[in-house]
């Protein structure tokens, strides 16, 4: 239970100078005179229909300030100092005749007295906003115990009964934890072993046989020197942010389509993705990445580059997916804006505040009007993620206009390009213009209107409105189409935001100051929205504050995640009460101090992970070990992982020797053509066999991603994905079998075996090098030599297509079956 | 219901694989491996639901664009009396009740009242159990689409038919549990699995999935069920390679559930590539059969194909099989569509209905036929009705619920739900409930809470309950 001391902070953090919509606070007699009097009467013979938590007869809330304020479906219920204006009082009394209240048993007459009296008063009402619940369950102080609402702290090393096994602290809290466990740790993984691992962690591509040849003749001279080496020049690589940065756009639900009914492409999303390989590759401080993302367009640039860049950061506000039919523009804007709060809480805080939409946060001391703190600052935002207005696309955009040409346009128009799509949108627009005068005047006679002419009318409606758009955006002078982008301004005007009793848009309740999250404990101190701005630069600092006690720890978490296997909270978006503890508390905190102490570096994050010695451990199997700690959550060894799904299709194209790895122009999506229905934007193409750059660049249209991501469990981007599934399904397995890609690529690859080497015995030794980075053994030689000559054999009384021979047909096949296997698809 | 030739003819194929001395792949030593390994279970493994089940399987007939119920089931004699009268208050007062234009009568020994749309459905009236009572949160298609999959037309959740699989596995182990028959482009979510782990979605077959056709993949609606290049004989070796190749990698990792997984999922592929485009051939059939389901290359022929499909797939073991009829959204034209739409179903649903029972099958398989929405009482422009969301007519049939049943009812004119009315989640907590499922119990926990498909509502209507 709160004490009144507490509702009054609370009041007063949230509502300022006029706390709730202008009432001046009640005295304590009065709020002595509702607690004793009114709210036990309204809750025994009231609340039973009409509150947020039971039900809401007639569409009045009285358990709430804001529900009893707001009125039901036959309008206010109180006029404050009028009881015989009000309908509450009508009601009670059995005045009126339609509405008696309680229905079935008429009120005390001293309650009824009460309650004019009350009116008379000005009904005072001391609960907090809609927030009856934070009052009765909600206890902020206590809530603020919870463990990852307290700063992270440095804590000393741990004493260690062998000292000699770690390379760095991480190794001190791990080992900790092992010998505590009785957990024995696995030797040193091989130098093969670790070579592949590495490579694939930090710029998910595999070594190639010179690679592995060149690291092992140095790891011959000086292990540690090669390995460092190694890991330098790893993290220097422009394939690093490829990698890291496919781990970000999980979280930022990255797509290139608006998803839902309509899915409408986004041609323009590219750049957020190239913004973020950018980042990634230079380094950018985490602290830095995150306030351009949020407030891009609100932080001073000193030229054009860094403008240009800080604007398409704020892109990450406008991919997410939006239901573009919706007709109600509130409740779009409604829904945008909670999409934006429950992906930046999620990626950022691992919070779920988007709960408290409707109701205080379950588990969490979120009250809903914290929720709307924060979702005023992105009422007052406008979000400009493009598409056009036709067919059921109701809601479009502008984009934003970038300061700079592209260097190499995406697409020139010719003079007569142009010319002829002036003229084809004349036509349209005459012959549309036609049409719609023969409807009003049909319509206005009650004549019929022809099947025929109505599809005409909606088919110019749609062209006309695309046309349009691709004329804006062609720049009149070059032809060039214009460098446009998906982001975020502020509103013109700031105005207040109320908030709506259960998310409904047509409920609104009480206004509230735009802010933060109360629970948090740097929010007392930080700075609130300025009344000019919608409060996403303050929203940014105040999320990379030093004192927020979540950014750090859930991004070193996810870091943690990806190169160990498991993350050190296993619920790496739900850092609250619901969520999971760390397996290594003191771990976790030393590591968010550190990366913030490093200036929020995420390379040396990095760099300090996988040179610890309990990355550098083997994947070896011990069964007493297994006995105590099944799913080696406390890293007796390095856990054996699939290759995810980019990683899987770029070592694919790696082994057949076709990876592009420069960077495409922009995305393919652009070519999907104009923005269209969601029934033309049938499943993207894998890039068929042709698209042969790196899989982060591939078509990421929202339910409709390409196979080769979508069958081996790539993040869903209508989600905020944390973790990844890892599924063994049979899809997967007919995909490795048959698919004409992976075909491609099998064939692909024996030609190049074939290229690469002079005799026949040496294509099965080339072939393993080049897919698994290792030799084979004998064994291993003499199956593979034994299923190429029964192979051959076989197909020659087969009824196998035998265009290129036996021969190269069993080759391709072998190949196609090292690609297939498991010593493939996982990395040790 | 087991399929001996499955069984028969993976020992044909492990009679092939074994005269090349590879190892052949063996169920056997498999399961063995697992129960030394400790037990790795296997997500898609029968399991047992939380009480006898009536239902073991479920066919669900999707009308996408919304059917009217005042044209089909829902008799409703005031609104032929008061045709041409204002409807509703409020600011659809200028709108005018539209009498149903076809008459109605009473069928079977229930006496169910069904229209003259649909004669082959109400022959079978005394089979189907009606909810009359229906309602849903919201009037737009896609929206309400989405919350008669998924409970909610605000998140992505997973798909009954993913709730159900991850509930009660599947017992075919040669076949996807949950089949989606043409899926409409764009409905992935509706057969999704959202955070329910990825094995559990829907296998869609047909519909968009078309495209893969023409790129040659084999000639076949599934996405990469035949190879371009080797023949079985050849892939077969092939795959006894790749399964050697993991078998070692298997013995070098010494405990490794997640490749185990893999070489099961390779076996079943393997085996798919034969079942089902055999599965999915309806030529096989007696021509009496086709002619049961209407599959004679006229209005009935498509839907009549599906409704064969999801026959065969459920009889084969299938757990969860939807199929699509679209184009229900009558604005306009109701006295000309309505009446082609309805034909269209009306034999293959009935054949369905024929087909089932004659094989035994209709007793705990649960047919659910359904639209997103229904239409108003007043008229849209003379010929045409508008959404309405706040009630409707959804049926079921077999698998343990009240043949020859009414229940729920809207007002008299078909505005509303008044008497037993059944929300989304209502009815999905009494398909579960059919199929021996609690849904309160069924949860799954995902970002720090536990998740059902019927979020914190939903009541089991226990009135028809067989």
């Amino acid at each position: 239970m709160l004490s009144l001391k507490r509702i009054y902070l609370i009041l007063f953090a949230l509502g300022g100078a006029s706390p709730l919509a202008g009432t001046d606070l009640p005295s304590t007699e009065e709020i002595h005179f509702f607690e004793s009097k009114i709210r036990p009467l309204l809750a025994e013979n009231c609340y039973r229909c009409h509150s947020a938590s039971e039900k809401i007869r007639g569409g009045l809330v009285l358990d709430t300030r804001a529900g009893l304020r707001g009125g039901g479906d036959s309008g206010e219920v109180i006029v404050e100092g009028d009881p015989d204006a009000s309908l509450l009082w009508a009601t009670v009394s059995w005045a009126d005749e339609d509405y008696q209240m309680p229905p079935k048993k008429k009120l005390s007459e001293s309650a009824i007295q009460d309650i004019r009296k009350w009116i008379l008063m000005g009904a005072p009402d001391p609960r907090k906003s809609d927030e009856i619940v934070v009052s009765r369950e909600m206890d902020i102080e206590t809530a603020r115990e919870h463990w990852s609402f307290q700063s992270p702290k440095r804590s000393a090393l741990p004493a260690l009964k062998d000292q000699s096994w770690p390379r760095q602290d991480v190794d001190h809290f791990v080992l900790a934890k092992l010998e505590e466990k009785e957990l024995e740790p696995a030797s040193a993984a091989k130098p093969e072993t670790i070579l592949r691992r590495l490579n694939t962690d930090l710029i998910g591509l595999p070594p190639s046989p010179d690679d592995v040849a060149a690291f092992l003749r140095e790891w011959q001279q000086d292990p540690e020197e090669a390995y460092n080496k190694k890991v330098d020049s790893l993290l220097e690589s422009s394939h690093f942010g490829e990698r890291w940065g496919r781990h970000w756009l999980d979280v930022a639900r990255y797509a290139e389509s608006s998803g839902k009914e309509i899915n409408s492409t986004f041609p323009q999303a590219w750049r957020y993705r190239d913004y973020v390989i950018d980042a990634v590759n230079a380094d950018k401080p985490y602290d830095e990445f995150i306030r351009e993302q949020i407030a891009g367009d609100l932080l001073p640039a000193e030229d054009d580059d860094e403008w240009q860049e800080h604007l398409v950061a704020t892109g990450f506000l406008a991919l997410g997916p939006k239901g573009l039919n919706e007709r109600d523009a509130r409740q779009f804007a409604s829904d945008l804006v909670d999409e934006q709060i429950d992906t930046i809480s999620q990626a950022v805080l691992g919070l779920t505040v988007s709960c408290a939409r409707c109701h205080d946060h379950k588990s969490d001391a979120i009250p809903t009007t914290d929720y709307y703190a924060l979702a005023g600052i992105f009422h007052n935002t406008r979000t400009f993620f493009g598409t056009v207005n036709q067919g059921n696309t109701r809601r479009a955009t502008n984009l934003l206009e970038l300061p700079k040409d592209d260097p190499v346009s995406i697409r020139t128009y010719s003079r007569k390009e142009i010319a002829g799509l002036k003229t084809r949108l004349n036509e349209a627009e005459t012959e549309f213009a036609e049409l719609t005068r023969d409807r009003f005047r049909q319509r206005r006679s009650g004549e019929p209107q022809t099947q025929s002419a109505n599809r005409r009318f909606q088919q110019l409606r749609s062209s006309t409105a695309l046309m349009r758009s691709k004329l804006q955006s062609i720049d009149p002078k070059t032809g060039a189409m214009k460098a446009l982008a998906m982001g975020t301004q502020d509103a013109r005007s700031i105005r207040p935001t109320k908030v709506l009793i259960r998310g409904e848009v047509d409920k609104p309740g009480p206004e509230v100051e735009r802010g933060f999250l109360e629970v948090l404990p740097h929010t007392a101190v930080s700075e609130k929205p300025a009344a000019a701005q919608s409060g996403r630069l303050e929203l940014a600092e105040w999320l990379v504050s030093p004192n927020n006690p979540l950014t750090a720890r859930v991004f070193v978490n996810r870091a943690w995640q990806h190169l160990f296997g498991r993350p050190l909270v296993s619920t790496p978006n739900d850092f609250g009460v619901s969520g999971s503890v760390p397996t290594h508390p003191e771990l976790l905190d030393h590591l968010a101090v550190e990366f913030m102490e490093d200036g929020w570096s995420i390379k040396q994050l990095i760099g300090k992970l996988v040179r610890s010695q309990t990355y550098r451990m083997s994947s070896e199997f011990d069964s007493g070990n297994h006995k105590i700690d099944p799913s080696n959550e406390f890293h007796w060894r390095y856990t054996p992982r699939r290759l995810d799904a980019e990683a899987f299709r770029d070592a694919l194209l790696h082994a057949s020797g076709q990876l592009d790895t420069d960077r495409p122009l922009a995305s393919p999506v652009g070519n999907l053509g104009d923005p269209g229905f969601g029934s033309r934007l049938r499943r993207s193409e894998d890039g068929g066999t042709s698209f042969e750059h790196r899989s982060i660049y591939l078509p990421m249209i929202r339910d409709a991603l390409p196979q080769s991501l979508a069958l081996f469990d790539a993040a869903d981007p209508n989600l905020v994905t944390g973790t990844r599934e890892s599924t063994s399904v049979p899809g997967q397995a007919l995909y490795m079998m048959n698919n004409p890609f992976v075909i491609a690529q099998s064939r692909a690859f024996a030609r190049r075996i074939l290229n690469e080497t002079q005799q026949p015995r040496d294509r099965v030794e080339r072939a393993y090098q080049i897919a698994y980075g290792r030799a084979p053994s004998r064994r291993e030689l003499a199956s593979a030599q034994s299923y190429l000559r029964a192979f051959y054999k076989a197909s020659n009384q087969g009824k196998s297509r035998r265009k290129l021979g036996q021969g190269r047909l069993a080759l391709e096949s072998f190949c196609q079956s090292l690609l297939a296997s498991a010593e493939f698809r996982y990395i040790n | 219901m087991e399929q001996p030739r499955t069984l028969s003819r993976r020992d044909t194929l492990k009679s092939i694989s074994s005269g090349f001395g590879y190892l052949a792949f063996s169920a056997l030593a498999h399961q063995q491996a697992q129960a030394e390994s400790g037990g790795r279970i296997d997500p898609l493994a029968p399991k047992n639901s939380h009480f006898p089940a009536r239902a073991k399987r479920v066919i669900f007939l999707s009308m996408r664009g919304a059917p009217s119920h005042v044209d089909t089931f829902d008799y409703k004699p005031f609104l032929q009396k008061d045709d041409g009268k204002s409807g509703r208050s409020g600011r659809l007062s200028n709108r005018k009740l539209m009498g149903s234009p076809w008459s109605f009568s009473q069928h079977g020994k229930s006496g169910l009242w069904m229209s003259e749309l649909l004669p082959g459905l109400a022959r079978h009236a005394d089979d189907l159990c009606m909810l009359h009572g229906m309602h849903t949160d919201v009037p737009n298609h896609p929206q309400a689409q989405i919350q008669m999959h998924t409970g909610s037309f605000q998140f992505v959740r997973p798909s009954l038919g993913a709730w159900t699989l991850y509930g009660l596995g599947t017992e075919n182990a040669d076949l996807p549990g949950f089949v989606a028959l043409n899926p409409p482009a764009g409905s992935a979510q509706a057969f999704g699995s959202s955070f329910l782990p990825a094995v559990y979605q829907a296998a869609r077959f047909g519909g968009s999935a078309r495209r893969f056709r023409r790129r040659g993949n084999g000639g076949s609606a599934i996405p990469n069920i035949a190879n371009p290049v080797l023949d079985r004989e050849l892939q077969r070796m092939q795959l006894d390679f790749v399964q050697d190749l993991n078998r070692q990698q298997l013995a070098r990792d010494k405990h490794q559930p997640e490749i185990e997984g893999m070489i099961e999922s390779y076996e079943l592929a393997f085996r798919m590539q034969d079942e089902l485009p055999e599965l999915m051939n309806v030529q096989d059939e007696s021509e009496k059969t086709r002619e049961l389901y209407g599959i004679n290359g006229s209005d009935t022929d498509s839907f009549g194909r599906q409704c064969l499909l999801a026959r065969r797939l459920s009889e084969a073991g299938v757990r969860f099989v939807e199929l699509t009829h679209s184009n229900w959204d009558h604005h306009r034209n109701i006295s000309t569509d309505l009446p082609a739409r309805c034909g269209e179903i009306d034999k293959p649903i009935a054949g369905l209905l024929t087909d089932l029972k004659q094989r035994d099958l209709l007793k705990d398989t649960l047919v659910v036929w359904a639209g997103e929405f229904g239409r108003t009482p007043h008229s849209q422009g003379g010929d045409g009705r508008d959404h309405n969301n706040k009630g409707y007519t959804t049926w079921m049939a077999g698998g343990g619920v009240k043949g020859g049943f009414s229940y729920g009812s809207t007002d008299e004119h078909g505005y509303e739900a008044i008497v037993d009315k059944m929300h989304i989640h209502d009815w999905h907590a009494t398909i579960l409930h059919l199929l021996g499922m609690d849904h309160e119990r069924l949860t799954f926990r995902h970002a720090g809470r536990d998740f059902r498909l019927t979020d914190v509502h939903g009541e089991v209507a226990k009135a028809i309950l067989a």
